[in-house]
């Protein structure tokens, strides 16, 4: 599967990823590269195969309801960019 | 043309436990921002989610009540989207493998009959931050404090047929979630928030119409008022030759007008797939059968009790076990008191209007369970009378103290003297002589009416603590001796 | 000093031949003089070593006896350190401190271990020379015009120009194991779930493994025996048991049975690396062990299943780099959305967003099937040819690398050029299992690689085979030029 530039568009959208108009192609280009060696496995039979999302199919281990984490906000806000009264600040939220 | 609205409603509802779903941090409301954000809420580099054992153990919970299939294994999964309230970049929550599956829920409606809303399936998830919009150096701020908290979105099929049902089904499941304790149901606080589904269609067609998803209802009025606007927006549209656009609605109390939220509209691609921090969950039977064993009365099974143990009727037993805090104080003042009925009509009349008025929640009322049936005890052995009860009552609301000692420092107790009775009694004759002709030359049958003007006069001398009963019997007496 | 292996240099430290805090002195002073060629570190944290130095010193005395105690190591800079930078070799977390400490840092402190600095590596680990770090590319101390292999190239290069006895290090595709095989050095990459990953930065978490770079297979033991731990932090870390994982160093290899895959020996492999291979089947055999040609079918589909997998999860684990609370932040951001797209824009290098951007692609509406689900179908088929192969040998064996390192922008352009350099190492961490790498020769004067791969939490047989092998070969002897 190739992807052009307006899927790079696309893509970079969903991802917030800034790629200039100028990358773009060359992005493209070298994405469609990596779709070809990926789109190999489209030949495998995988019919009736669960897909494995864990190399050891283990199972969750439960945590005891505990709070353990005391308040760090200082430690945690050292190297925030940009804060105020214990916020973290953004450019503006539009609903 | 008549139409059909059709609605779902996907409720969320955050879980009561100490942490948070995926840390060991506090999940208590109302704390100094993101001083209850540790490293995993904020999504620290190299941090990872662990899974709380209560969180699952809750939604167990809820899956029963709700006569739902419990999903033994669940996974989690990313559902990625970015937004400054969302630390992670991904929200955790549950899609393909649910923890609840299918149920089914009875909810009462107005006119008596019961109807039967579906349950698609409900999921544990995590609740996100708050974007605060004050003007923070002309930014927005944010506040990571909820962010993690556990939540079980709760996804109805399009079974309500109207906002009443809506609402119905809504108070039902906010019963439930606070009869097990899993939630304070708070819907102030969010801790309750509701989204619905709405379309309309002609009726008697069978492909629903295209839905509009209204967010932002945050109480039970707003999910009614929220509802009938949009249905008519939709109607008007769709009568004016429009169409309707499937699209997420904000709705607006102030204005109460549903609005379109076009900045959720670009394109979302939430890109779903298993998490790979968490495993699958797997609960076994034993697990599933202890929770089962521990549940609660829930507010179905207590109705029926209501109506078979204290003779209540149906609607009553329904008032008084939409709310499973008024359901326990009912059974206590009727156990202590042994009056059922008086009971009942206390909780549901008086109690009921002083909370309203007052706008009290139970736990905070001054008149505590005892007291009340007290209060009722003395009614019945004749201590006070029903009137004189309220204003013992009141005082009780006032914080005055236990009923036995209102009624003894406000000198309330009924008088049953006979002696002192019979001396008001002729004290009133006297002074009315006109209206004691006027009776006895009345026919017989209209005397009784009569009588109603004497005894208001001697409830009156008596500060009304006379003993009607008395009263009546004395009267008649010295009426007929005339 | 710096010619010591570890089990040397504990020898040393316990005979108070030298203290841990001349040791750790002398190491600095190399860094200090020779690091420039290398460009290993990116950070060298000279005073808290000495001080870390200064203890162990005083807990040698009092008889401590971890053997881990006043050994200086290095840490790959992917790995949390508490009030030190952390910057996983990217321009986004350039000024990044973490309050916390990587649970294996943790480990080795309470083992006494001192250290000495942050190593180089690919950006958020995403790279096979080691080219895409924002802190320069690091060199191969064999030939400073070669690549040292990635992502873990700094921790290697560190190793071989013996500026640390052993270094901490990460796979998610052969991340350890490749360096491993062109630096000369053993590379060891633990069952999946054996170390914890609390406080590793994460690149792909499902493939994700903490393991060593260091000199020789029984280093590599007594720094495995620190590192692995039982974590309740990490839900994907196992609670099996810990053995000594030097207990079985001294093992015979006589019934060992030792599987041939024919599809690592296939086209792509350089016929030089394949003799050393070959070579060191040869001294196998004469240490008792059998052979055995075996398949594994579905070889030629990890790489393709990898970069289907490893991008995925990397599209979601990157998206908290967003420029809020931690982290690189653009300049005035004009709008919510330009603070996100130029923070990370600007934040992340070419190689980390094209791996976003296939992630982002692979997992979108429409192509979920075809690339996400059938990549994790596949990768249970991988699986299951491993779980076939353990059910006839003990270990197989093949290349590490199909070669030796190369030169600098030889593949930088060419991603999926780069993508094959792990083409023998991808299937271990798909399945789960452990892999190791050991020197096996030269070829043009640079190390070739002998990858071993071991059954699951087989990593104490696994590291007897290397070790026997290195009781009776000297290639993991040979040091780098200009070294010594």
């Amino acid at each position: 599967m190739a992807v052009n530039q307006s899927d790079i568009e696309k893509l970079a959208e969903l991802a917030k990823l800034e790629i200039s108009t100028e990358a773009a192609g060359a992005t493209a280009d070298s994405i469609s590269q990596v779709l070809e060696l990926v789109d190999q496995l489209q030949a495998a039979d995988t019919t009736g195969v669960a897909p494995m999302a864990h190399p050891l199919d283990a199972v969750q281990r439960l945590r005891a309801d505990q709070v353990t984490e005391a308040d760090q906000r200082e430690a945690l806000q050292a190297m925030a960019p940009a804060t105020e009264d214990g916020l973290y600040l953004v450019p503006r939220v539009i609903e | 043309m008549e139409w059909e609205t059709v609605i779902g409603l996907e409720i969320h509802v955050q879980l009561s436990t100490q942490s948070k779903i995926f840390s060991g941090a506090s999940t208590a409301f109302g704390a100094a921002p993101n001083s209850q954000a540790c490293a995993i809420d904020l999504a620290m580099p190299g941090t990872l989610p662990v899974a709380n054992e209560q969180a699952f153990r809750f939604a167990v919970m809820f899956g029963l009540a709700m006569n739902a299939e419990i999903g033994k294994r669940s996974v989690f999964e990313r559902k990625n989207y970015f937004y400054p309230d969302l630390p992670k970049g991904y929200q955790t929550t549950q899609l393909e493998e649910p923890i609840v599956g299918p149920g089914v829920i009875d909810i009462e409606l107005e006119n008596g009959e019961t109807k039967s809303i579906r349950l698609h399936h409900a999921h544990l998830e995590e609740d996100a931050g708050k974007s605060l919009h004050e003007d923070y150096q002309g930014m927005s701020g944010i506040d990571l404090n909820r962010a993690g908290t556990p939540l079980i979105e709760i996804v109805s099929e399009p079974d309500m047929r109207s906002a009443e049902e809506a609402v119905a089904y809504l108070k039902k499941i906010h019963s439930i979630i606070t009869y097990l304790g899993i939630s304070d149901g708070e819907m102030s606080q969010g801790s309750m928030r509701c989204d619905a589904n709405v379309s309309v269609r002609l009726k008697g067609e069978e492909e629903y119409g295209t839905r509009c998803e209204i967010k932002n209802i945050n109480s039970f009025k707003f999910v009614e008022k929220a509802i009938n606007v949009e249905v008519e927006r939709q109607i008007d549209l769709i009568e004016d030759g429009g169409k309707v656009v499937q699209e997420t609605r904000l709705y607006d109390a102030d204005k109460n007008e549903t609005r379109s939220m076009r900045s959720k509209e670009v394109a979302n691609d939430y890109r779903y797939f298993p998490c790979p921090d968490l495993l699958p969950v797997i609960l076994d039977d034993d697990y599933i059968a202890e929770i089962k064993s521990k549940l609660p009365e829930l507010p179905d099974a207590k109705r029926d009790r209501f109506v078979s143990d204290y003779g209540l009727s149906s609607y009553d037993a329904t008032v008084l076990t939409a709310e499973r805090a008024t359901a326990d104080y009912f059974e206590s003042v009727a156990k202590t008191s042994g009056e059922p009925k008086l009971a009942a009509n206390w909780v549901m009349v008086d109690l009921a209007a002083y909370l309203n008025k007052s706008e009290q929640k139970l736990a905070d009322c001054p008149v505590s369970a005892k007291h009340l049936a007290q209060l009722i005890a003395r009614i019945k052995d004749g201590t006070i009378s029903g009137k004189i009860a309220k204003q013992v009552f009141e005082a009780m609301t006032n914080g005055e103290g236990d009923p036995d000692s209102i009624i003894e420092k406000r000198g309330l107790k009924q008088v049953s003297d006979t002696g002192a009775i019979e001396k008001m009694v002729d004290e009133v004759i006297a002074n009315n002589q006109a209206q004691v002709d006027n009776y006895k030359n009345a026919d017989e049958k209209k005397r009784p009416k009569m009588l109603g003007f004497f005894v208001g006069q001697i409830m009156k001398a008596s500060k009304g603590q006379a003993n009607p009963q008395a009263v009546n019997e004395i009267l008649l007496k010295k009426l007929n001796e005339q | 000093m710096h010619t010591k292996t570890i089990a040397q240099l504990i020898e040393g430290l316990r005979s108070k031949e030298f203290s841990s805090v001349e040791l750790t002195r002398h190491y600095l002073q190399r860094i200090k003089e020779r690091d420039g060629t290398y460009n290993s570190y990116i950070t060298v944290t000279e005073e808290a070593a000495l001080a870390q130095a200064e203890a162990a010193d005083q807990r040698l005395a009092a008889g401590d006896d971890n053997p881990l105690c006043g050994i200086p190591i290095a840490h790959k800079d992917i790995f949390c350190t508490t009030g030190i930078r952390t910057s996983c070799g990217s321009k986004m977390l350039d000024n990044f401190i973490a309050p916390y400490d990587a649970t294996i840092v943790e480990n080795y402190q309470k083992a006494g271990a001192v250290m000495l600095g942050k190593t180089n590596m690919d950006e958020f680990a995403m790279g096979s020379s080691n080219e895409t770090s924002y802190y320069g590319p690091v060199k191969n101390p064999w030939n400073t015009n070669c690549v040292p292999g990635g992502s873990s190239g700094g921790s290697a290069a560190a190793v071989a120009a013996l500026l640390a006895p052993a270094a901490t290090a990460s796979d998610t595709g052969g991340s350890i194991r490749q360096p491993a095989a062109l630096c000369n050095l053993t590379g060891l990459k633990p069952t999946y779930g054996r170390v914890s990953r609390w406080g590793m930065i994460a690149f792909a978490s499902s493939l994700d493994q903490a393991g060593t770079l260091t000199r020789t297979a029984e280093d590599s033991a007594i720094m495995l025996n620190a590192m692995a731990s039982f974590d309740a932090k990490d839900s994907t870390c196992v609670d099996e048991p810990l053995e000594d994982y030097t207990a079985k160093l001294g093992d015979s290899l006589q019934g060992l049975t030792i599987g041939i895959p024919e599809e690592y020996f296939g086209e792509g492999l350089n016929p030089q690396t394949a003799e050393r291979v070959q070579a060191a089947i040869k001294v196998y055999e004469s240490l008792g062990a059998t052979t055995k040609s075996i398949s594994l079918p579905h070889t030629h589909l990890a790489v393709p299943a990898y970069y289907v997998i490893a991008p995925a999860e990397c599209s979601a684990n990157l998206s908290r780099f967003d420029g809020v609370r931690y982290g690189h932040r653009c300049d005035d951001p004009k709008d919510l959305a330009d603070l996100y797209k130029r923070s990370r824009g600007e934040g992340f290098g070419d190689e980390v967003k094209r791996r976003i951007l296939v992630g982002t692609y692979a997992l979108s509406a429409g192509y979920y099937d075809a690339y996400y689900n059938k990549a994790q179908q596949v990768r249970r088929l991988i699986k299951q040819d491993f779980v076939d192969a353990f059910n006839q040998v003990d270990v197989v064996l093949g290349p590490t690398s199909p070669s030796p390192a190369f030169e600098f922008g030889a593949k930088s352009d060419d991603p999926v050029a780069m993508y094959l350099e792990d083409i023998y190492t991808i299937a271990t961490n798909l399945a789960g299992l452990p892999g190791l790498s050991i020197p096996c020769g030269m070829v043009d004067n640079k190390p070739v690689g002998l990858q071993l791969i071991g059954n699951y939490f087989a990593e104490s047989k696994l590291l007897n085979v290397a070790h026997q092998f290195q009781l009776a070969t000297d290639f993991h002897q040979q040091l780098a030029p200009e070294t010594a």
